[in-house]
């Protein structure tokens, strides 16, 4: 990013940022709410959800706003009737995939955008049982949004620890161990850092899950044991 | 055991690469094991140093890679479009029948497994398969037959035979590939080396007007222009070899026919942008034509036509042919280097673009089997001559594959300007019975009614019908062929080859197929969330599998919208 600035249009307005910005830091700047799922300040954006797509110059397809820069003298259009129909579609097709039920954020784009939550009847719902392999948090795909967070901070963006990947593809894919051993037999050292970023209930503290389930304090206390040997990770 | 010290030895020869090195590895594995078991992970991980998960994650993405046991021979068979009106689901059916399992499942004495297959790129033998023999060369079945897929293993390829009359695909040629003695001593690289500098050959092909033929249509001269002018201390070349949209196969008669004619412009796309390394990323299901330019390389490598110092001109080029294995995704340029790079096949953002980041994060020109073999030619014959065919915005021969109800279904060779009309009636044998529709451009095109025919084949007039060219598909429906069946088998195609990386297309080719399942029933509302779907993955997918897996429906919803009524059915 240089000193330089540059200036566009968005809704109408001109702003001036530094050259090198995206359009959701104008946006931000210019206090216009885009809103995210996958974008997160603490991992490398993907620009995998989509629904921060922005219309630029009436363009053939819309830009995610996440990583598109500003372009000098363009118009940026944030809320016109092609976005707001990607926006409000996507979190329709979500809804129908995925259990949203402890995803606030998303509850309140669907309210926002009016989305419809039956808009797709008879829909194949991601359904997967919870997973409880080790003492400090549970993992329940069927919440799983496939922002890709978790992968990325246990991977480059922080951990480098590599204990998961994304397996299948398409609809079908899901965030898994490899051959999907438990996370005891995995690499992972249960930094937490992946549960820190779930923006979804998929990613849960095990003592919170458990209070959920309606354990007593000696339960609690006992499933959230740590295991004898040394489980490296620092904890939290 | 043999098997045993036959993959040490194997696994040992990877010794010192990376992560560029795992499809490769893995089809070795594969190919020796059956299938990649955890403890052959565990030692691919330590070998290439990539992580197991990440492993684990890559053989999941492909679906030629097998992570659990299979039969000893795998029965692939087509389940798209054209193999299905020739009737490739009676063939499967009959095959799980007598085997006693159902499609997907492998038969208790670990003899056989049975699956479906998107698009091999037989169609104009449908219907096809595709059969894995453990230990043996992959091979393709044409105009398969329960005897031939349940029979003894015989290890010849069923070959489709002949070609049309063009300059493309030599008429001499029934079945063979062309062998290098036939084919010439490279005369348009040797001209280059001698006569040219990589910046006049750029000229000439940009002076040609010669456009990319794999679907995107950007100009060749400009990508290998920019292609040099990047920065970069290498540079690679890409031949795209990955073709896998249904109904389209001319890049396989290509590589199968004339292997020499795309070496030959291999070479001049890599001495114009100054490459010194190509790749062939070519899609697993084509083992036939992969045999072809192996032997091809290795005949132009004696000749000293490749390889170091070619012709004493100081050039050097290594080719390399890299094995896809299933999956459609790996046509989109990025996502094919990330599958050279041994990822799963994401596409990536663009920009920045391949010709200044693109494989290895380094300057690279990808180009099309078809678009590499026009090289050759235009440095021969001169871009004069290649512009002299065909109009303004479509200059040079143009290869077609055309499959359906037609009397001779193949890849012809034509002049573009020619209308479809006349294409169907006199050159690929005539339509047979009364014409209901063409898909034009394949699984990601559009329909082209009875009364629309009369467009010319050229990328601007199919562009102003609202229709594409693409990468020159054209199948051809009459009126017994069901458009309900077929709208669900490009619905399914789209959704088992969605690679789930961006939501519009993750979650939209899903919903897609679920409405268009039902089809024979419509709910209310269906037509217009087909629509929103539609447009949600056209306008905000990230490439360009997101944004065509939409358009041949709602194609349909606009041609044909009695289809989408509710009770539509009953009128009929």
């Amino acid at each position: 990013m240089t000193d330089e600035t540059i200036k566009f249009q968005i809704d109408g307005d001109e702003i001036s940022v530094p050259q090198g910005a995206t359009l959701l830091d104008a946006a931000n700047q210019a206090g216009v709410d885009i809103p995210v799922i996958c974008y997160h300040e603490a991992t490398s954006p993907n620009g995998l959800c989509r629904i921060c797509v922005v219309d630029v110059d009436g363009g053939r397809v819309l830009q995610p706003a996440c990583v598109a820069e500003c372009q000098a003298g363009s118009k940026v259009e944030t809320r016109n009737e092609r976005v707001l129909r990607s926006r409000r579609t996507i979190l329709e097709m979500l809804n129908a995939s995925v259990n949203l039920e402890q995803a606030p954020e998303m509850q309140q784009m669907m309210a926002e955008y009016e989305a419809d939550e039956s808009r797709f009847p008879d829909a194949h719902l991601r359904e997967a049982e919870v997973i409880d392999d080790n003492p400090f948090y549970v993992r329940d795909y069927e919440q799983c949004v496939l922002c890709w967070r978790c992968v990325q901070v246990c991977a480059e963006d922080a951990q480098f620890t590599f204990a998961l990947t994304l397996k299948n593809r398409g609809h079908e894919t899901s965030v898994a161990t490899a051959f999907d051993i438990s996370m005891t037999e995995s690499p992972c050292v249960f930094c937490g850092q992946c549960v820190g970023v779930c923006p979804t209930g998929a990613l849960k503290p095990k003592i919170e899950w458990g209070m959920e389930q309606g354990w007593t304090a000696d339960e609690l206390r006992r499933n959230t044991r740590r295991a004898k040997k040394r489980g490296g990770g620092d904890g939290d | 055991m043999s098997d045993k010290l036959e993959i040490d030895a194997t696994l040992t020869s990877y010794r010192g690469r990376g992560r560029e090195a795992l499809l490769p590895i893995l089809w070795d594995v594969q190919g020796a094991c059956g299938s990649i078991s955890p403890q052959q992970v565990h030692r691919i991980s330590h070998i290439l140093r990539v992580p197991e998960a990440d492993i684990f994650g890559v053989i999941g993405f492909y679906t030629l890679f097998h992570d659990e046991p299979t039969g000893r021979r795998i029965i692939r068979v087509c389940a798209d479009p054209t193999c299905a009106l020739a009737g490739a689901d009676a063939v499967l059916h009959e095959v799980c029948q007598r085997l006693g399992i159902h499609e997907g499942e492998t038969t208790p004495d670990g003899k056989y497994t049975v699956e479906h297959s998107p698009c091999l790129g037989l169609c104009d033998y449908a219907p096809a398969a595709l059969v894995s023999e453990r230990g043996e060369p992959d091979m393709s079945l044409t105009r398969v037959t329960i005897d031939a897929l349940l029979g003894e293993w015989n290890g010849e390829y069923f070959t489709p035979a002949g070609a049309a009359d063009s300059v493309m695909l030599d008429p001499s040629l029934a079945s063979a590939p062309q062998t290098l003695s036939a084919y010439g001593d490279y005369s348009a690289l040797r001209k280059a080396l001698n006569e040219m500098s990589p910046e006049d050959v750029i000229a000439e092909v940009e002076a040609s007007g010669l456009i990319g033929r794999g679907g995107a249509a950007f100009p060749t001269g400009l990508k290998w222009k920019f292609t040099r002018a990047a920065d970069g201390d290498e540079k690679y070349v890409v031949c795209n070899a990955d073709e896998s949209e249904p109904g389209t196969f001319k890049d396989r008669v290509l590589m199968e026919h004339r292997p020499h004619l795309l070496l030959e412009g291999i070479a001049l796309a890599a001495y114009a942008v100054g490459a010194k390394k190509a790749y062939i990323f070519i899609r697993g299901e084509y083992p036939k034509a992969t045999a072809i330019l192996a032997d091809a390389i290795d005949d132009a490598e004696a000749q000293g036509l490749l390889g170091n110092d070619i012709m004493d001109g100081g050039f050097s080029l290594d080719i390399e042919i890299r094995r896809g294995a299933g999956a459609y995704i790996c046509g989109e340029e990025t996502a094919l280097f990330e599958a050279i790079e041994g990822k799963r096949g994401f596409p990536r953002m663009k920009p920045p673009y391949p010709t200044t980041f693109g494989l290895f994060g380094l300057p690279t020109a990808a180009n099309n089997v078809e678009t590499l073999c026009a090289a050759p030619l235009i440095l021969t014959r001169g871009a004069d001559w290649f512009k002299s065919i065909g109009t303004e915005g479509s200059a040079g021969p143009k290869l077609v594959s055309v499959s359906g109800h037609v009397g001779a279904p193949g890849v012809y060779e034509i002049e573009p300007g020619m209308t479809l009309r006349h294409f169907l009636d006199h050159v690929c044998g005539g339509l047979i019975g009364e014409l209901q529709a063409v898909l034009m451009g394949g699984a990601a095109g559009t329909f082209l009614l009875p009364d629309e025919i009369d467009v010319r084949l050229t990328f601007e007039d199919l562009r102003a019908a609202g229709s594409t060219f693409g990468s020159g598909a054209i199948m051809v429906f009459n009126t017994t062929a069901d458009l309900r069946d077929i709208l669900k088998r490009v619905g399914r195609f789209f959704q088992h080859e969605s690679c789930g990386k961006c939501f519009p297309c993750q979650l939209g080719t899903q919903r897609q197929v679920e409405i268009l399942e039902r089809l024979d029933a419509p709910q209310s509302g269906d037509r217009e969330r087909l629509q929103d779907v539609g447009m949600t993955m056209t306008e905000a997918s990230i490439c360009g599998l997101g944004h065509t897996a939409g358009i041949a429906v709602m194609s349909a919803i606009e041609k044909f919208p009695e289809m989408f009524e509710v009770n539509g059915r009953h009128h009929d």
